[in-house]
């Protein structure tokens, strides 16, 4: 690489490389038992259910085998991860009362900026928890609840009660369990009966710790004939020893609600994203997931929809992106229950410098899902020949009432498509990264303006890292 | 002289057999030649060479543009030079709208002298006057493009890029007499605002319509006979053992 190109490079890594020396406020020691789990609930303060629930999951985990599947896990030792680390901020809904170095690393991400533009909504966290939550006073009014687990234990426990580890029990995997005892964070939101939230909601997750984990929970309630977009952002600095994220998503599509969850992953290289995102939709609902995995080592991340009530719509568009390095193992499951159900799955996938894109995917058409259509559809792009790309999509139909399609491709940019653009005065590098972009083109239009911009920047950056 | 390709012989890497056995041909600016010559017989391959095709290999002669050896040149360096080649089957491209190409390329090759709003329009005009719907630009290159769009999709490139030595590889392969003529005015039209051109092609059709200044015929790797029009009236007559 000439230098200058590597200069340039470099200083574009400077941007997303923010680290934070924010001394936080408790930080408790690495190491898993049942004492930890006891200090983390009182150190929050919490009620004897939530105590006894985290107990209780820690047993589960204790008795959980690992999954024999997915990305290799021999590195992740979980006994070294500090866990819990509360930063030394009191959550607020003005940007002033956040501490100094925390709030200029959200401004350099252009949280505060994205909030006054075009968000109705923002939670920003900081390690284990949220240290700004705020959202547009006609929203209250409508009574839009958005606020982070924490405090919804506090003020709406039985709203939380009745939804809180529903989906995703702590028995439903090892990782769930662990989640169920160690969980902190994450953001609360519920959209009542017929509120249309004009604007995106968005949680941005910070990590300013090595060796840390971040194991924020996310509760989703759009009441019957609501609409939100919910935006999930995340990033850290790189270090050099292992981080651990497993967050967990639960999200409950009422009768004739509409929710589009929004993802855009970009941990540094250096953690372990094994994340659960589970979406239950009753009639006439629609849940649409968008999603584009970017950072990480490893990641491991299917987002599910079960199509519970009739008519209902499953949407899932994903794009991963393995570079140098990483293994990103994400797809997608839908489970068919309701009649007339419909679901549709386009997941792209890129794999570049030695990276490798795995995709896996359940679809289930159950007996009395009369009448539903699905379709699937994988595909994944190899940049050059050191990368790899599998896909796995399972397909399951227990009725002859249905309609399912399925595709499935693993290709590479072709020299004559490469030739095409530079005939046209596109050099190499532009040539391919206008490949890619066209490629995930898809997840690009579902987004925000300000997003797609910088979701092609991302692209640009990776793309000329990894061949520049 | 705009091109001039001196006892040019090519092959594809990694192969023995050369497929371009000693071409030579000067285009003054301006101009429009005509390279006629049966199917198989490298026609193509002399495109490719010609805008840097890395599939090939140069091993012996030159290629001069505008009096400077490009040879060493890459296919992007050689578009920025002025040379562009519109494709017998060009790729698709997925995702990527017509316009946001050829508005990349554009600035690539120009740079900042025009307004993204002069340029839209002006990309509008071009579309219209092919006979296209304006949507066009909206689609992703050449993705579900009939025949016909490609072939059309590439003129209005080449319209629009303006570039100095436009090569047309079959550029009537597969239009109806209606398309082929639109297809020849608009070549007429780039030629009349300076560009010179190369045309190849194995049927004299499309010259009913083509304002050309000079024909070869090209026969197993090299141009086996010069002339005027009339050359590639006598070659749909007889045949092209006329040159054998």
């Amino acid at each position: 690489m000439e230098l200058q190109k590597l200069l340039y490079e470099l200083k574009k890594r400077e941007e997303f490389d923010i680290k934070v020396n924010a001394k936080p406020a408790i930080k408790l020691p690495a190491g898993l038992n049942k004492k930890l789990v006891y200090e983390i609930s009182k150190a929050k303060g919490e009620p004897d259910w939530m105590t006894q629930h985290r107990l209780r999951s820690f047993e589960i985990f204790e008795k959980w085998h690992d999954p024999t599947w997915g990305v290799d896990r021999s590195e992740l030792e979980l006994s070294k991860i500090v866990p819990y680390i509360k930063p030394d901020a009191k959550k607020t809904n003005t940007w002033d009362e956040v501490p100094e170095e925390i709030k200029q690393a959200f401004e350099k991400l252009g949280i505060p900026e994205a909030e006054r533009k075009y968000l109705a909504g923002v939670g920003a966290q900081f390690d284990s928890e949220m240290v700004y939550k705020n959202i547009k006073e006609e929203l209250k009014k409508l009574g839009v609840i958005f606020t982070d687990i924490e405090t919804a234990v506090r003020e709406y426990p039985d709203l939380l009660r009745e939804y809180f580890m529903k989906l995703v029990p702590p028995t439903d995997n090892r990782y769930a369990a662990l989640h169920g005892a160690l969980w902190s964070g994450g953001t609360f939101l519920y959209v009542p009966k017929g509120v249309k939230v004009p604007l995106p909601l968005q949680s941005y997750f910070l990590f300013g710790n090595p060796g840390g984990g971040q194991f924020e929970h996310t509760v989703i309630i759009a009441d019957e004939g609501s609409e939100v977009t919910y935006i999930e952002g995340c990033t850290a600095p790189k270090y050099d020893i292992v981080n651990l994220h497993i967050g967990t998503v639960e999200v409950y599509v009422k009768r004739g609600a509409r929710l589009k969850y929004l993802t855009m992953q970009n941990w540094s290289k250096n953690m372990f994203n094994l994340e659960i995102k589970r979406a239950i939709a009753e009639e006439d609902a629609v849940m649409t997931w968008v999603s584009g995995s970017f950072g990480s080592y490893k990641t491991m991340v299917y987002p599910a929809t079960i199509l519970k009530g009739d008519n209902s719509v499953s949407e899932n568009v994903s794009i991963s992106f393995a570079g140098p390095g990483q293994h990103i193992d994400t797809g997608s499951k839908v489970i068919h229950i309701g009649r007339n159900t419909r679901s549709t799955v386009d997941a792209r996938s890129i794999s570049i410098g030695g990276g490798w894109s795995f995709y896996r995917g359940l679809l289930k058409i159950t007996e009395s899902a009369k009448g539903s259509k699905a379709t699937v559809s994988c595909t994944g792009l190899m940049i050059d020949n050191k990368s790899k790309s599998d896909t796995v999509p399972i397909i399951e139909v227990h009725n002859s009432d249905s309609d399912v399609g399925h595709e499935a491709k693993i290709g590479r940019i072709k020299d004559e498509q490469i030739f095409y653009l530079m005939s046209r005065g596109l050099s190499e590098l532009e040539a391919k990264s206008l490949i890619v972009k066209g490629f995930i083109q898809p997840v690009v239009q579902e987004l925000p303006f300000e997003y797609a911009i910088e979701l092609n920047r991302l692209v640009e950056m990776e793309v000329e890292s990894s061949i520049g | 002289m705009i091109l001039k390709v001196e006892n040019l012989k090519a092959k594809i890497v990694g192969e023995e057999k050369l497929i371009l056995k000693g071409v030579e041909l000067e285009i003054a600016e301006g101009e429009a030649h005509v390279i006629m010559g049966p199917n198989g017989s490298g026609k193509s391959t002399l495109a490719n060479v010609i805008m840097g095709n890395p599939k090939y290999e140069v091993v012996d002669g030159d290629i001069r543009f505008l009096g400077e050896s490009i040879l060493n040149l890459r296919t992007d360096e050689r578009a920025q030079r002025g040379i562009m080649l519109t494709f017998q089957n060009p790729y698709e491209i997925e995702g990527v709208k017509f316009d946001q190409l050829l508005l990349t390329a554009y600035r690539k090759l120009h740079g900042e002298d025009k307004t993204f709003f002069q340029l839209h329009s002006e990309l509008k005009s071009i579309v219209s006057e092919i006979g296209l719907p304006v949507e066009f630009l909206e689609r992703f290159v050449n993705l579900g493009f009939s025949g016909g769009e490609r072939k059309k999709g590439e003129i209005v490139q080449a319209r629009f890029l303006k570039p100095k030595l436009l090569i047309l590889d079959e550029i009537d392969s597969g239009l109806d007499v209606d398309a082929l003529r639109l297809v020849a005015n608009q070549i007429n039209e780039i030629k009349r605002a300076g560009t010179s051109l190369l045309v190849i092609t194995h049927y004299s059709r499309i010259l009913n319509f083509l304002d050309v200044d000079r024909v070869h015929v090209y026969i197993d790797g090299r141009i086996a006979l010069s002339g005027d029009k009339n050359l590639a009236y006598k070659v749909e007559a007889d045949g092209y053992s006329i040159a054998r």
